[in-house]
């Protein structure tokens, strides 16, 4: 049986959820065929506030730092003109940190789009696939000569975050209740997001950190990756950034890359 | 990136089907409070979406609930009731988790919430013709075919009528059954809610419902507005305990049908643990008061 559904009712119905201006359809009724008025306004509500309220719980930080009434009139633009394509709401807001930079009333907020990052990160970290983190005494059974050649596999949930501000310090500030005091939001922090168990962590990396966290994630060498780190900050410090990056639970294995 | 689901790991310790218990919504800020309790005699209904990412806390906690547990899964955004073809990955979603946790009870909404590509996290209403009645049957065919076995559908609740509508809910509902063989999830609030909305009787409603076919039935709260005219419009919130209406439909209907798995959904301004098991304690005592008049027909139906 082939269905021969009109797609008529679904298209009537629709465009209005999301559009104010939009008339109420006609093609539904409330009492005795009388407009629906108020009756379809309950789906217009039902929407927007349940898509407010995903960005909020996606974005509790942001929220904190603009206030409730400032952050659901910033959100209900952004669900209005992006509203979500998936019906996973963990995976909605992607385009939110864009949308948060250049959303004009919070241009006195260079730094928020950076913070709502690191929250989609924090989010994409906690749904992220369980895997066991490398143990360091993996890396040790190396061979010192070698080691230039090793590629590391990338945890499922680790990520980096970029940021010319002090995000990682104001992310930090804002995602308890705790009261936050005064931060110097000048100040460069890279993140790295990453979940060995089952709990997420922020870490602000170190000069050249996320350079070097970044080409090693995307399966350079060792080697390759500490070039790039040295070239990219002179206080690159390759023992530490390893070290830390193991511990944070960045990686799940270890292999031989290039046979140079 | 999505992997093959394992299977579950966790042998079942407890038999299917459940029976006439009453279970809870789960929710993970209850987990704390409810282990220290134990295990508890009653189910618990997760929202499937909710569990559709590839790991980290919502799967262990859910591996936790049903080592002691039967677990509902309540599918809210599989689009049933929509025109367009159902989204392929996500009931290949909705497959991997039933084939993943095994739960007692699967169901899903006569409604939609997804057209073209927005995807409007609300349970929107459908006009009832012979076009959406092929269409939705097709759709639940498809999702039986895929988890392989038969769907809870749930009756809604609606605000608004479409004008085009050429027969009754209930006649819609019986319909589908027929056509699909698929079983009922009875939504008392639903109906209650509907019922008071556009002016029927809830207990017409009911005597039209194919009674037989509920496997699982659901009360809630609801919140009260009025439409332009000023005429009372119940809102299906979930954001309270369920009203002395809803109780006495509920117990009605036992006394009909029969002891049958019931869930209290309460799904904003979460209450503390204690507060939703009393709730269940009340449903469960209903459920056990009502056995007896229930034991006949549950014989015929054995």
């Amino acid at each position: 049986m082939q269905p021969e559904a009109d797609p008529g009712f679904a298209a009537a119905f629709a465009p209005g959820l999301l559009d104010p201006a939009r008339e109420v359809p006609s093609a539904v009724a409330g009492l005795n065929g009388k407009p629906a008025g108020r009756r379809y306004d309950v789906y217009r509500n039902n929407v927007t506030v349940s898509l407010v309220d995903a960005l909020a719980a996606i974005y509790p930080a942001v929220q904190r730092i603009t206030g409730t009434d400032f952050f659901r009139a910033m959100a209900r633009v952004h669900v209005r003109s992006t509203p979500p394509t998936s019906p996973l709401l963990f995976d909605y807001g992607r385009n939110f940190p864009d949308f948060v930079e250049t959303y004009q009333h919070a241009r006195d907020l260079p730094w928020l789009g950076d913070v709502a990052r690191i929250e989609r990160a924090w989010l994409d970290a906690y749904h992220a696939a369980d895997a066991p983190p490398l143990s360091p005494a993996q890396l040790s059974a190396i061979a010192p000569d070698q080691l230039s050649h090793l590629v590391f596999l990338p945890h499922p949930a680790a990520q980096i975050v970029l940021s010319q501000y002090s995000a990682v310090t104001i992310f930090a500030a804002n995602r308890d209740s705790a009261p936050a005091a005064r931060i110097d939001a000048s100040a460069p922090e890279d993140a790295l997001i990453t979940r060995p168990g089952f709990d997420v962590a922020v870490r602000h990396l170190p000069p050249g950190g996320a350079v070097f966290a970044a080409y090693l994630m995307c399966g350079q060498t060792l080697g390759a990756a500490a070039a790039n780190a040295f070239f990219a900050s002179a206080e690159f410090d390759i023992a530490a950034n390893i070290a830390g990056l193991i511990d944070a639970g960045a990686f799940t294995s270890i292999a031989f890359g290039d046979a140079e | 990136m999505i992997k093959a689901i394992k299977p579950a790991t966790v042998p079942l310790r407890f038999s299917l089907p459940i029976g006439g218990v009453a279970g809870t919504s789960f929710k993970p800020e209850h987990l704390a409070a409810m282990l220290e309790a134990g295990p508890q005699a009653g189910f618990f209904e997760v929202h499937a979406e909710n569990y559709m990412g590839a790991g980290g806390p919502p799967h262990r906690a859910l591996e936790t609930i049903r080592r002691d547990h039967p677990l509902s899964l309540h599918g809210v955004c599989m689009s049933i009731g929509g025109p367009q073809p159902l989204d392929k990955a996500h009931l290949a979603r909705f497959r991997s988790l039933v084939a993943r946790y095994q739960p007692a009870l699967v169901s899903e909404h006569l409604a939609w919430s997804t057209h073209e590509t927005s995807f409007f996290n609300d349970l929107l209403p459908l006009p009832y013709t012979e076009a959406t009645l092929a269409c939705v049957c097709d759709h639940i065919e498809q999702v039986q075919e895929a988890i392989r076995r038969p769907l809870l559908l749930e009756n809604p609740s609606t605000y608004v009528t479409f004008r085009e509508s050429a027969m009754s809910e209930t006649d819609f509902i019986r319909a589908v059954v027929a056509r699909t063989g698929c079983g009922l999830l009875l939504d008392i609030n639903n109906v209650f809610v509907s019922a008071t909305n556009h002016g029927f009787s809830a207990l017409d409603y009911l005597a039209d419902f194919p009674l037989g076919h509920v496997g699982e039935i659901h009360l809630a709260g609801h919140a009260e507005q009025t439409d332009d005219d000023g005429n009372l419009l119940l809102i299906d919130s979930h954001d309270g305990p369920v009203a002395d209406a809803v109780w006495k439909l509920f117990e009605i209907i036992v006394t009909r049908r029969g002891p049958v798995p019931t869930l209290i959904e309460w799904d904003s301004n979460i209450p503390d643990w204690p507060v939703l098991r009393e709730e269940a304690a009340a449903a469960q005592n209903i459920l056990d008061r009502c056995k007896p008049a229930a034991s006949a027909e549950d014989r015929r139906a054995a």
